[in-house]
C-alpha cells in the first residue's frame, strides 16, 4: 500500500476557514466561548484556529492547552511510558462554552481522557470537539465530533499523518502504511 | 528518553542524567498540577502502596503522602514503632506479608544504609528510599537540584556548597551525586570531625572555612545538626558549631553578592541558620518543600508505569 494525499495544502487552508466559518455560526462573537487544544497534536490547528478567528472577530479569542496523559486508561498497558506535556488553562472554565480542538479523531480515548481533565477546572456550560479529521467507523467509545474538517473511511493498519506548516513546512494530510512496532 | 532505566529509586548513584532530566520535565508537569484548584489527577487509582517508616519523619511523610493521594493511589502506612517488628520480625517478612496482600510499590524509610538495595533484591515491587540510614536520600537531592534549576535556570557550572554535619547526612551525599551528575561545582564545609575521609574521592572540594566557601558558592545548601546522631561530642557545644558554622545576616551582608539559600529541614533555628536568614529573600525552604511534592509524585508516576 502506499502513502496517499488525503489533503492538499489548498483545500487545507479552505477546510480551516471553514471550520471557523462554522464556528462563529454557533458560537457568534465567541463572547462566552473558549478553545482547548488537546496536547500533544491539537495545539498547532488550535493555535491556527485561534489566530483565524481573532482576525475575523477583530477580537482576543481565549485559548488553552490541556494534557490528558494523567487521565488515560491505557498508562500501563501502553508499550512506551506516556510522557507528559504541559496544561495551561489560566481562565475560568465554569460556565464557558468549551471547544475542544484535536487533529486526528479515531478510537475517541484521548478525547474521553481529555474531558475528564477539563472537569477538574470546573463546569463547563457546553462542550463540543472540534477534528481536523475525524476516521469514520474506529471509535471505541461514543464520542462523536460536532464540527469536522475532513471525514475519511481507513482500515486499523493505516495511520493518518497531519503536517504543518510550522513544523514540516507544509499543510497537508497524509494516509500512511503503520510501521511494524506500531 | 521517556522511560527510567531503574526499576527502584534507591539512589541518586544509580540514575543517569537522562533520567534525572526526566524526572524535572515530569515534575514540571505535575507542578502545574499541583497549583491547580483540584490538585489530584486519576493516574494511579488502580495502585496500591505502602510507607513504610522505620525511622521517624514529618516532612518526607507527608511529602509522600500527599503526592501519593494527589496521584489517586491508595496507601497504607506503617511505622515501626506501633508493629511486629517489636516482635523481632524481619525485614523481609515484614515487606512480603504485606506485598501478600497485593501492594504494588513501597516506599521506605530505614535507619541502616542500604536497607532498600537490600530488600530490592528479594521482591517484585518497586521500591522508593525515602531515607536510608546515612546513606541516600534520593527524592530530597531530586527536589533540591530541581528548586536550583527553578531558581537560576540551570545547574550546569553553578558553584553549591554543602555546609554542616556531612558524615551523618545522607541527603549530603545524594545531593552530591546529583549535583556532579548535572555538571555543578560542589562544595562540603564542616568541622573537620563531621567531614567523611576520603569524601574529596568523589570529585568535591573540602573548606573548613564558612566565609571563604560563601564567597566562592552561587548557593549554600545548610545541612540540619543531627543532635540523635551526635552518639560522641563531635563539637564542643552548638554555641561553638553556630560562632563558626552557622549562618547570619552579618555575614551574608559582608558578601559582596547574593546567595541562593537551602535547608532540607528541619531547621534548628540558631544553630546552623538564623531565623532572618531563614526567613528572608535569599531562602528558598518553602519552594524546596512545594517541588518535594511534585518530584515525588514524578518519581511515583515514573516507576509505576513501568512493566
Amino acid at each position: 500500500m502506499q502513502p496517499r494525499i488525503i489533503l492538499t495544502p489548498e483545500k487545507f487552508s479552505f477546510t480551516i476557514e471553514r471550520l471557523c466559518r462554522q464556528l462563529i455560526e454557533v458560537h457568534s462573537d465567541f463572547s462566552n466561548s473558549i478553545l482547548i487544544g488537546v496536547q500533544p497534536r491539537g495545539i498547532v490547528l488550535g493555535k491556527r484556529i485561534q489566530v483565524r478567528l481573532s482576525e475575523l472577530l477583530k477580537k482576543e479569542i481565549t485559548f488553552g492547552t490541556i494534557d490528558p496523559t494523567f487521565y488515560r486508561d491505557d498508562f500501563r498497558s501502553s508499550e512506551k511510558q506516556l510522557t507528559p506535556s504541559q496544561t495551561d488553562i489560566d481562565f475560568m472554565v465554569e460556565g464557558k462554552n468549551v471547544v475542544l480542538v484535536d487533529d486526528v479523531l479515531y478510537s475517541g480515548r484521548t478525547i474521553r481522557a481529555a474531558m475528564d481533565a477539563l472537569l477538574d477546572f470546573g463546569r463547563a456550560e457546553k462542550v463540543e470537539l472540534l477534528v481536523l479529521v475525524d476516521r469514520r467507523f474506529t471509535r471505541h467509545l461514543p464520542i462523536q465530533p460536532d464540527y469536522v474538517g475532513k471525514t475519511i473511511d481507513s482500515i486499523s493498519s493505516e495511520k493518518v499523518k497531519v503536517e504543518w506548516k510550522e513544523k514540516e513546512g507544509h499543510d497537508q494530510i497524509w494516509i500512511i502504511p503503520k510501521t511494524e512496532k506500531e | 528518553m521517556s522511560a527510567l532505566s531503574v526499576k527502584h529509586l534507591l539512589g541518586i548513584k544509580y540514575l543517569t542524567v537522562d533520567d534525572i532530566e526526566l524526572i524535572f520535565k515530569t515534575t514540571d508537569s505535575f507542578k502545574e498540577v499541583i497549583n491547580r484548584p483540584i490538585k489530584k489527577v486519576p493516574t494511579l487509582r488502580d495502585t496500591t502502596l505502602v510507607n513504610l517508616f522505620f525511622e521517624n519523619s514529618t516532612r518526607t511523610r507527608i511529602s509522600f503522602e500527599l503526592a501519593e493521594k494527589r496521584l489517586s493511589a491508595d496507601i497504607v502506612n506503617f511505622s515501626a514503632s506501633s508493629s511486629s517488628v517489636s516482635k523481632g520480625e524481619t525485614l523481609i517478612d515484614t515487606v512480603n506479608n504485606i506485598l501478600a496482600m497485593k501492594v504494588d510499590m513501597v516506599v521506605m524509610r530505614h535507619p541502616a544504609p542500604g536497607a532498600p538495595v537490600f530488600l530490592s533484591r528479594h521482591i517484585d515491587a518497586s521500591i522508593i528510599n525515602a531515607g536510608d540510614g546515612t546513606h541516600e536520600h534520593p527524592t530530597q537531592a531530586l527536589l533540591d537540584a530541581y528548586s536550583i534549576r527553578e531558581k537560576l535556570g540551570s545547574i550546569k557550572g553553578k558553584k553549591i556548597c554543602i555546609i554542616g554535619d556531612i558524615r551523618h547526612s545522607r541527603v549530603a551525599l545524594s545531593n552530591i551525586y546529583c549535583l556532579k551528575k548535572l555538571g555543578a561545582e560542589v562544595m562540603l564545609v564542616g568541622p573537620p570531625t563531621l567531614m567523611p575521609t576520603y569524601i574529596e574521592s568523589l570529585g568535591v572540594k573540602v573548606e573548613y572555612n564558612l566565609k571563604k566557601a560563601l564567597e566562592w558558592c552561587d548557593v549554600a545548601n545548610v545541612l540540619r545538626i543531627q543532635l540523635e546522631r551526635q552518639d560522641i561530642k563531635y563539637f564542643p557545644s552548638l554555641r561553638e558549631y553556630a560562632l563558626y558554622f552557622g549562618i547570619n545576616k552579618p555575614l551574608l551582608d559582608s558578601l559582596k553578592k547574593e546567595i541562593v539559600i537551602m535547608h532540607p529541614g528541619p531547621i534548628n533555628r540558631g544553630v546552623e541558620i538564623t531565623s532572618d536568614v531563614a526567613d528572608s529573600s535569599h531562602s528558598i525552604i518553602l519552594d524546596q518543600v512545594e517541588n518535594g511534592v511534585a518530584i515525588r509524585m514524578a518519581a511515583l508516576y515514573l516507576l509505576s508505569g513501568r512493566k
